[in-house]
């Protein structure tokens, strides 16, 4: 068993030879971060913009917004009652930890240049920055502050293992999530991380993904999928379980993870710039589309509109805008945002029913498909084409397409490798990785936290 | 004295409780509650997935009166929760062996 993980890896880790070298760059992503040294300061004489900086210390608030309590709430009403706080909790706590390890080594590892010997440049960031030792007051990120950048880039390093959360709920230990949410952060998501937005050879090769399709939504889709697979289904699932206790939480949700992601897609423009209000529109048109598309196709495939197919539409159709939102018009976001509501509905059915696998909350269907769908429709939407691109890094779409492919594969083979190996030591730790019958049973709000969501006397 | 056990729709309680309270009823006890009779539960579909509802839920009017009304209150319940739907829900009547008002500790009749 051991040998085939190490060859799994080993295919994996030959992937970028294996895909080539022909796919030529022409220019990066506005993601790629780069610390402001001294001498770099000395040179360009960069300097600070207020109105760049008050947008992107704005934005950052609005991506935090999405965790706490946007996806908290969204995740928390799609549980049984007995489990409501459990999942409120989760999302708490993956966000504090997140917060710690991103000081600690996560934005060192994940936007800074490489640094740990030369063949990994591509591959990871530096350690200069671990414990935040290089920062300065007044360091800057282009013309603001590094400060903001390391917020910014934060709340989305805790976010995304946020999103996992919905492959495990009702089931997993609250031990083995922190310990698996900790070691993911810094497995899964810094690398990736560090290939598309820090530099690294996805970057180099002209990937486009503006603000996480393939960073977040993918890497967290990848991930449920294998997790969800490995802890096992839920009791009862799929014929017995009991719906969703709170279908008005679950709206709250959906509509402050909308509101925060105006931050996370025109926050990505890292300026208060065209980019950022283009970025803005096309979020917003996609996200309606999608929720409109999601509706109709469940009014006719069950015969009702339900408020929870709605908004599931809504957050499949702001997952799939997220990569292309710094790249296509708003003809494209419809296209997108329609897309999304079809494709995502029926992954949802896929994965449950065919695949088998309980990701309860349907984090690889909506967030999974959605991110790699919007990433490879950005190669031909984005094109200046008809469509009312603004542009893509290759001449042509179809070459950018292959990018994007790339990227894709990369980051879903490295999410299932990782988090399988993930598991399996977390699971040594925590003597397995899921509640005891009883405990599930009992609801995780009284047998892992020792509170009850809802005490009605 | 009998009790009158009525279950009924929840968003009939209230046509019931104003109908009862025109006959002079001046007290009973509401308990929310769920259960299933020949109409069974439902279906709900969330993301295109089907949920199993076997409970319904169904609110329970418990009144007790002397036997001399008994039938009176009986006919009202049946009027006001009627909506000749499957899942109208059923009313049973218990006798009553004894009943005591705590407060004064009245026995009978004198205490419903």
């Amino acid at each position: 068993m051991i040998s085939r993980l190490l060859l799994v890896y080993l295919c994996f880790a030959l992937a970028p030879f294996v895909f080539g070298q022909d796919a030529g760059t022409s220019n990066i992503g506005s993601g790629d971060a780069t610390i402001a040294t001294a001498d770099a300061f000395a040179e360009n004489e960069p300097s600070l913009d207020s109105g760049n900086t008050a947008w992107m210390i704005t934005a950052t608030a609005l991506v935090l917004f999405m965790t706490l309590p946007g996806l908290a709430l969204f995740y928390g009403g799609l549980v049984q009652s007995k489990n409501v706080l459990s999942v409120l909790m989760h999302c708490f706590a993956i966000a504090c930890l997140a917060s710690i390890i991103w000081f600690a080594v996560g934005y060192s590892l994940a936007l800074t240049p490489g640094g740990i010997g030369e063949e990994a440049r591509s591959w990871i960031g530096g350690k200069g920055a671990f414990f935040l030792q290089h920062l300065s007051i007044d360091s800057l990120n282009g013309d603001h502050p590094e400060t903001v950048w390391i917020m910014f880039q934060m709340t989305f390093a805790i976010i995304t293992p946020g999103l996992i959360v919905g492959a495990f709920v009702e089931r997993m230990k609250f031990s083995s999530i922190l310990l698996f949410s900790g070691l993911w952060l810094i497995v899964v998501y810094c690398p990736v991380c560090y290939w598309v937005w820090g530099g690294g050879w996805l970057a180099e090769r002209g990937v486009i993904d503006f603000a996480g399709g393939i960073v977040v939504h993918a890497t967290a889709g990848a991930s449920a999928l294998t997790l969800a697979a490995m802890l096992g289904r839920r009791h009862g699932f799929p014929r017995s379980l009991k719906p969703p206790h709170s279908p008005g939480m679950v709206m709250t949700g959906a509509a402050m993870l909308w509101v925060g992601w105006f931050g996370f897609n025109a926050g990505s423009a890292a300026a208060a710039d065209t980019s950022a209000g283009m970025a803005m529109l096309v979020t917003h048109l996609s996200a309606a589309t999608a929720s409109l598309v999601w509706m109709l196709v469940e009014w006719r495939k069950t015969g009702k509109p339900g408020l929870v197919g709605i908004v599931t539409g809504t957050i499949a159709g702001l997952a799939t805008i997220t990569p292309a939102s710094g790249s296509v018009g708003p003809i494209g976001a419809i296209i997108i945002g329609a897309s999304a509501g079809i494709v995502c509905y029926y992954a949802c059915g896929f994965v449950k029913e065919k695949l088998g696998v309980d990701d309860s909350l349907d984090v690889a269907a909506v967030h999974g498909v959605g991110g790699i769908l919007g990433t490879l429709l950005v190669s031909y939407l984005g094109w200046k084409g008809e469509l009312g691109g603004l542009g893509i890094n290759h001449e042509l779409w179809n070459d950018q397409l292959i990018v994007q492919a790339q990227g894709c594969l990369a980051a879903v083979a490295l999410s299932v490798v990782a988090t399988y190996l993930i598991v399996k030591v977390v699971g040594a730790i925590t003597s397995g990785i899921r509640v005891s019958d009883d405990d599930e049973t009992k609801g995780l709000d009284q047998a892992e936290h020792g509170e009850n969501g809802y005490s009605l006397s | 004295m009998k009790l009158i056990k009525s279950i009924i729709k929840p968003f009939k309680l209230e046509d019931v409780k104003e109908a009862l309270s025109e006959i002079g009823i001046e007290g009973m006890t509401v308990l929310e509650a769920k259960g299933f009779g020949r109409q069974k539960g439902h279906t709900e579909i969330y993301r295109g997935s089907e949920y199993t509802i076997d409970f319904l839920p169904k609110v329970v009017i418990e009144v007790a009166v002397p036997d001399d009304i008994a039938d009176k209150v009986i006919e009202t319940i049946v009027k006001a929760a009627k909506t000749e739907k499957i899942g109208d829900g059923k009313i049973f009547v218990l006798p009553i062996e004894q009943a005591i008002r705590i407060r004064t500790g009245e026995q009978g009749e004198i205490a419903l």
